[in-house]
């Protein structure tokens, strides 16, 4: 793999080749074994756009592979955007480093840097479009908490219509053989034309029939400002919390997700209970990020 | 004597473009490069009668043959239209356009937020396919689908 741009340059054998790698990474990324196996390589971040979680966490990865990070921050990186274009910064930055990790505002930006790169480009979100590396740590903090990706049931929870992270995880999870469901307020439906493209086993559902049955539940953030007004706002979002009572009605064995940040959309009280993953999550994406350094680098 | 024959007279040798799309003439010669430094003889008709397509636009260019490859872009805006290369009067060679796979430079991508728009050393690459007798085109860049593709030829 030269370059990874968006989940749909990877087939189901290269996820799972990267999964796989990920979990020899896990005890590296938990302090438990070194590894140098990145030693004098080195990383630039590329961040065009403020990120904390992901910047940070491609820093540890790389780190504690052995390799050097180089930074630029959002607001160098803005002054750069001003004076000179995209393809230029790429020509030169990737002089300077045996990888590039970008994230910027506009579409396609991270396709365009790869075209403009000598070394390997990651993207970690380009505007409205892709972030494969968040698929995934999604794809496999289900595999390592479950057990399996295939055959399970997953319900797709919130703004399933703006989510770049929804609709890169519905790729890829068609991939294997799941069953989604759909939880969305109507305002904020998987497109159609996104729906007509899909495979799979795929269906529109309310989150009180499905809760009881689902293995995973997958939750993102309904922004206020896809909402005219406030009332409205507040009848939708509350519908789509889950809270104590929801996770009473899942299985044992359920797991609920979530990108991160979340605002209110997941109740406090939720993150004691065994269901709820979310910082597993997160912590997942140091291991897989790993697994992504190695596979573009090596 | 045809009504065609009335519109436009037949050409000697060179390449005439049939059943485009009523109205989109102008467009087909801004897709084939054709404008006023042309030398060749153009001619153009607009709005034919037609049995087949009601009404249609037809290209004459006399004394060049155009590539197919560039009279296949026409596809884009004009699916049926279909070309005779003539010699000495007579028709050499007849075909239907066929819709390229990829087109660079032609369509522009109507996402604001795409990188193809941005003031970039950036050429527009669409990927385009067929949805039932529609042509869709797909940009390279930010996965923006678009249909009715007259209205974003740059």
């Amino acid at each position: 793999m030269r370059h990874l741009i968006s989940i749909e340059d990877l087939n189901k054998d290269d996820i799972i080749r990267i999964l796989n790698k990920s979990e020899e990474f896990e005890d590296v990324a938990l302090g438990k074994r070194r590894s140098r196996i990145l030693e004098g390589k080195i990383l630039a971040n590329l961040f065009f756009e403020p990120s904390t979680r992901t910047r940070m966490s491609f820093e540890t990865a790389m780190k504690k592979l052995g390799g050097e990070v180089i930074n630029v921050s959002a607001q160098e990186a803005s002054s750069i955007a001003k004076g000179e274009t995209l393809a230029d910064t790429i020509k030169v930055v990737s002089n300077y480093c045996d990888a590039i990790v970008i994230r910027h505002p506009l579409e396609g930006a991270a396709r365009f840097a790869s075209e403009h790169s000598r070394v390997p480009v990651i993207n970690a979100g380009d505007g409205a479009g892709q972030h494969p590396t968040q698929t995934l740590l999604d794809l496999y903090t289900i595999k390592k908490e479950i057990g399996r990706i295939d055959g399970l049931k997953i319900a797709l929870v919130g703004d399933l219509k703006y989510s770049r992270t929804i609709h890169s995880l519905i790729k890829a999870l068609t991939l294997f053989e799941t069953k989604i469901y759909l939880v969305s307020p109507p305002v904020l439906e998987l497109p159609k034309e996104f729906l007509e493209e899909l495979g799979g086993d795929i269906e529109k559902a309310e989150l009180d029939q499905i809760v009881g049955d689902v293995d995973v539940i997958y939750v993102t953030r309904i922004q206020k400002e896809r909402f005219l007004d406030e009332e409205e706002y507040r009848k939708v979002t509350g519908s789509y919390k889950i809270t104590l009572e929801t996770v009473k009605k899942m299985k044992e064995s359920a797991i609920i997700l979530h990108p991160l940040p979340r605002v209110d959309e997941i109740a406090v009280e939720v993150d004691y209970t065994k269901q709820a993953k979310y910082f597993k999550q997160a912590f997942y994406g140091v291991p897989v990020r790993m697994a992504i350094l190695t596979e573009v680098m090596l | 004597m045809t009504e065609r024959e009335l519109v436009i007279s037949k050409i000697r040798e060179g390449t005439v473009i049939d059943h485009i799309n009523a109205g989109k003439a102008l467009l087909v010669l801004k897709i084939l490069g054709i404008d006023e430094k042309t030398r060749e003889t153009v001619s153009l008709a607009m709005n034919v009668p037609s049995r087949k397509m009601g009404k249609k636009d037809i290209v004459k260019v006399e004394g060049l043959f155009i590539s197919e490859e560039k009279l296949n872009k026409i596809a884009l805006i004009a699916p049926n239209a279909t070309i005779n290369l003539v010699r000495e009067y007579r028709i050499e060679k007849k075909f239907k356009v066929k819709p390229p796979e990829v087109v660079r430079g032609i369509l522009k991508c109507p996402n604001r937020m795409c990188i193809s728009n941005a003031r970039e050393p950036v050429e527009s690459i669409f990927y385009i396919s067929l949805k039932g007798n529609e042509v869709v085109a797909k940009c390279h860049y930010c996965g923006r689908k678009i249909s009715d593709l007259a209205k974003f030829i740059i």
